[in-house]
């Protein structure tokens, strides 16, 4: 049974993504969405939270990376799904816990 | 077709009505028998303290539904110990009996449910 979780919200405005690494099952994988994508940008002070917690299975939504110039700069690592990609983990996994 | 729901607590009350929300949902899934268990973590545990009040900000008061959870047969209120540390809470300040779980406790909680909803 594998959960997926989703974070909206940016890590550097609220602590959902800081819970959400707190309470995920190690084995889970977590989406970042909407302000949550800053998360992913190479170099940034919360990628290496996200570099360092190896044990989740990591995802960026495409579009909002695209809205907000940050597709070149994804994390290595990160995983960037569109929205056919992002469907199909919610359909993969057992639940999908919301994070905001 | 009964499933484990738990209802996932981030926020404080009166900022926002995602508390508000949460709990109506929670009793409206409870009414239609799942098996409803709410869970309070970050600011969300803050919903649970006593003597809240309507009067000063002219926004209703919420808590007092908690007392009712019992007629909804919903038992299972869970709090994240680490949370109600670090804003310098301990259960008595809780106006229900609540479960205090460490980490690996709400991971497990999580983990368990068939859903979780969160707000």
């Amino acid at each position: 049974m594998t959960t997926l979780h989703t974070v909206n919200k940016s890590p550097y405005q609220d602590s959902a993504l800081a819970s959400c690494l707190r309470f995920a099952a190690p084995g889970s994988a977590i989406l970042l969405l909407e302000d949550a994508v800053v998360a992913a940008v190479a170099g940034s002070t919360w990628s290496q939270a996200v570099a360092g917690a190896g044990e989740f299975r990591w995802f960026v939504l495409a579009a909002d990376l695209v809205a907000r110039g940050l597709s070149g700069k994804v994390l290595p690592g990160v995983c960037v799904v569109d929205d056919a990609g992002f469907v199909a983990l919610v359909v993969e996994h057992d639940k999908t816990v919301a994070w905001s | 077709m009964s499933r484990k729901i738990l209802f996932l607590n981030r926020h404080g009350p009166f900022g926002s009505n995602a508390g508000r929300e949460s709990l109506d949902a929670a009793l409206i899934a409870a009414a239609f028998d799942q098996q409803v268990s709410l869970l309070f973590v970050d600011d969300g545990v803050l919903q649970l303290v006593k003597n809240q009040s309507d009067a000063p900000l002219a926004l209703k008061d919420v808590s007092p539904t908690f007392k009712s959870l019992g007629l909804y047969e919903i038992e299972s209120v869970y709090v994240d110990g680490d949370s109600l540390k670090a804003r310098g809470l301990t259960p008595d300040d809780m106006l229900v009996p609540v479960a205090v779980l460490e980490i690996e406790g709400v991971r497990a909680l999580i983990e368990a449910q068939d859903a979780v909803l969160g707000f």
